[in-house]
């Protein structure tokens, strides 16, 4: 017996460790398996000491990086940061106008959502973490962070980056926290296509990709649709933004599903700091509530403007169109027949004093009158209706002047019209 | 006079190593594992506390002690990531004890063994890894991507070679 122990110690050696393993893992391991399931305290404590152990050095190596790249970006590597600031300046002018073009829009929906009872979570209170460590396997996306429950850190709280959903805490140390990313296997969240409003589970795949696997083929969803979180999961607040579609394809696993590749909007491979968010609320926070009345006070402000605007425009157009009429006048004034202008005076000499009312012109005598001539016509009140016309037009003669006397014959002179077609136009 | 013969190649190319080296090289191994993919996501691909163990295991040419080291490396890789513990531990186990059980049996040292040992070994860990996720827990989305594995293999070769040779001054003939 002994001679066997110690002929096959090496063999029973690596069966032993192998079978404590085993044992180990089926203790580990439930049926069926939970994605994301916390883990049993013996496996807690042992995760705990190593965590207690490597992150330590983690922290360090990041802090001597991070005072290396602080000291490189904020004392020696300053190019281009008025260029870079200017470029911010105006980014920062171009949101404030987006800003006042939603602000209205916004107002709105909450009060909609008021009137409806809608229920909405927004983001609270949030604490900014640095990413230190990785699990140091591509088949586990994992990222310690170097905050843990000091800073009231819970599992299950979500972690996000300004572009987009970054995971969760899946476990918490005193000092270091464990986030389990939204590409491993296990994790999983709730999302809904932006334009369709559809809603799907968002998993990760084994080589480390984001994906929808849990929707049939429609035509749809397109390549390039954003994702946004619906909420649903009661971890992430709804309406962060995921990622895009990346590519559509059937799902040789789960057929008749389709396999929806999504481009995650945070760099997931290469995050230095994120943000856990440790409270929501259902009003929005004081201050996105400033932020929206400053927008709305900037679309007010932008509205009067283009008012302003308007009209002074609208003032111009009308100065221009009375403009143009009056140089329209003035070119039919120089066109049509009207006074000479008075002759200039000399130097010294005084000018006759202007006439109070201009000569009044009087057609030149007819030579061979006929019905057609002025005054030819007898007035309509000494016609009688039905009686032949014997008129008999009298005859004109010239009006008596110094040069042309009048005739026998032509002593009664004809009534000079009234309304002369001479007159000078005025305007 | 003290007359010290050996009788075998295996005594005469047995290695050992200080209890500060056997810690702190492996430490330094799984540490260097968990914190470089944070700077280049790429580095994730290698596996450098297998590389540790290969080292140790070929050098010291002891099955159990090829053995406990896997296992310890393995589980400590394990509590760093959301995988259940033993996962690394079992197919590091079974790695090491293989390994050390073939130092018994072939020249070590020249390089070109050195690039065969990593390579298949690599590629029996992906395959170990593989069967227990996809066999041994059940997990039935866990695929083997031969290309990305081979890649992996190939990765690891390469930067077993320099560690070898850098690791090989720590050794104390015995």
């Amino acid at each position: 017996m002994e001679s066997f122990f110690t002929r096959f110690k090496n063999v029973l050696v690596l069966v032993a460790v192998l079978l404590a393993q085993t044992i180990g893992l089926a203790i580990q391991v439930r049926r069926p398996v939970e994605s994301g399931a916390p883990d049993s305290h013996d496996v807690t404590l042992m995760r705990y000491w190593v965590v207690a152990g490597v992150t330590p050095f983690e922290r360090f190596f990041h802090f001597i990086g991070f005072d290396t790249r602080n000291a490189w970006l904020n004392y020696v590597n300053l190019r281009h940061v008025r260029q870079q600031n200017h470029d911010l300046e105006q980014q920062i002018a171009r949101l404030r106008l987006e800003q006042a073009a939603f602000a209205e829009d916004a107002i709105q929906g909450h009060r909609l959502q008021a009137l409806l009872a809608f229920q909405q979570h927004y983001i609270a209170s949030t604490v900014a973490a640095q990413v230190i460590g990785t699990s140091g396997t591509d088949l586990s996306h994992i990222l310690y962070i170097d905050k843990g429950a000091d800073f009231l850190l819970r599992p299950d709280m979500a972690v996000i980056t300004p572009d987009g959903i970054v995971g969760k805490i899946r476990d918490v140390f005193p000092r270091t926290s464990q986030v389990l990313l939204i590409s491993d296997t296990t994790s999983g969240a709730g999302v809904v296509l932006s334009s369709t409003r559809i809603l799907a589970i968002l998993h990760g795949s084994p080589n480390g990709q984001v994906q929808i696997n849990n929707l049939t083929a429609d035509s749809r969803i397109k390549p390039g649709e954003t994702v946004l979180t619906s909420g649903g999961d009661q971890i992430f607040p709804r309406g962060l933004p995921v990622g895009t579609i990346e590519s559509i394809a059937p799902d040789p696993d789960h057929q008749p599903y389709t396999a929806i590749h999504i481009k995650p909007a945070a760099n997931l491979s290469q995050l230095e700091e994120v943000l856990v968010i440790t409270g929501t609320q259902s009003t929005l926070p004081a201050v996105a509530q400033k932020d929206l009345a400053i927008g709305a006070s900037t679309a007010e402000a932008q509205a009067a403007a283009a008012a302003a605007i308007k009209a002074k425009a609208a003032a111009d157009a009308e100065a221009a169109a009375e403009a143009s009429a009056r140089s329209a006048a003035d070119v039919m004034a120089d066109r049509l027949p009207s006074l000479p202008a008075p002759p200039p005076t000399a130097p010294g000499t005084t000018s006759p004093p202007a006439a109070a009312t201009p000569p009044i012109p009087h057609p030149l005598p007819t030579i061979h009158p006929d019905r057609y001539t002025p005054g030819g016509t007898p007035p309509a009140a000494d016609m009688t209706p039905g009686a032949k016309s014997t008129y008999q037009a009298p005859a004109v003669s010239a009006p008596a002047s110094p040069d042309n006397p009048p005739r026998d014959g032509q002593q009664k002179s004809r009534k000079a019209p009234q309304n002369s077609n001479s007159a000078t136009p005025q305007d | 006079m003290l007359n010290r013969s050996y009788t075998s190649r295996r005594e005469l190319e047995q290695h050992s190593f200080s209890p500060f080296v056997t810690l702190l090289v492996p430490l330094l191994a799984i540490l260097l594992q968990a914190f470089i993919p944070k700077l280049i996501p790429r580095f994730a691909v290698l596996d450098l506390p297998l590389i540790v163990l290969l080292f140790f295991a070929v050098s010291r040419r002891s099955p159990i002690a090829g053995t406990l080291t896997g296992a310890v490396i393995g589980l400590l890789q394990d509590a760093l990531t959301n995988q259940p513990i033993g996962v690394n531990g079992m197919a590091k186990s079974a790695i090491g004890y293989v390994a050390a059980s073939i130092g018994l049996q072939v020249d070590v040292e020249s390089p070109l063994t050195r690039i065969l040992i990593t390579f298949i070994f690599s590629l029996i860990n992906s395959v170990l890894l593989f069967l227990i996720d996809h066999r041994l827990l059940g997990l039935p989305d866990y695929h083997l991507f031969w290309g990305h594995e081979l890649i992996r293999a190939f990765a690891n070769t390469v930067i077993a070679i320099p560690i070898f040779f850098l690791l090989d001054s720590t050794k104390r003939t015995e």
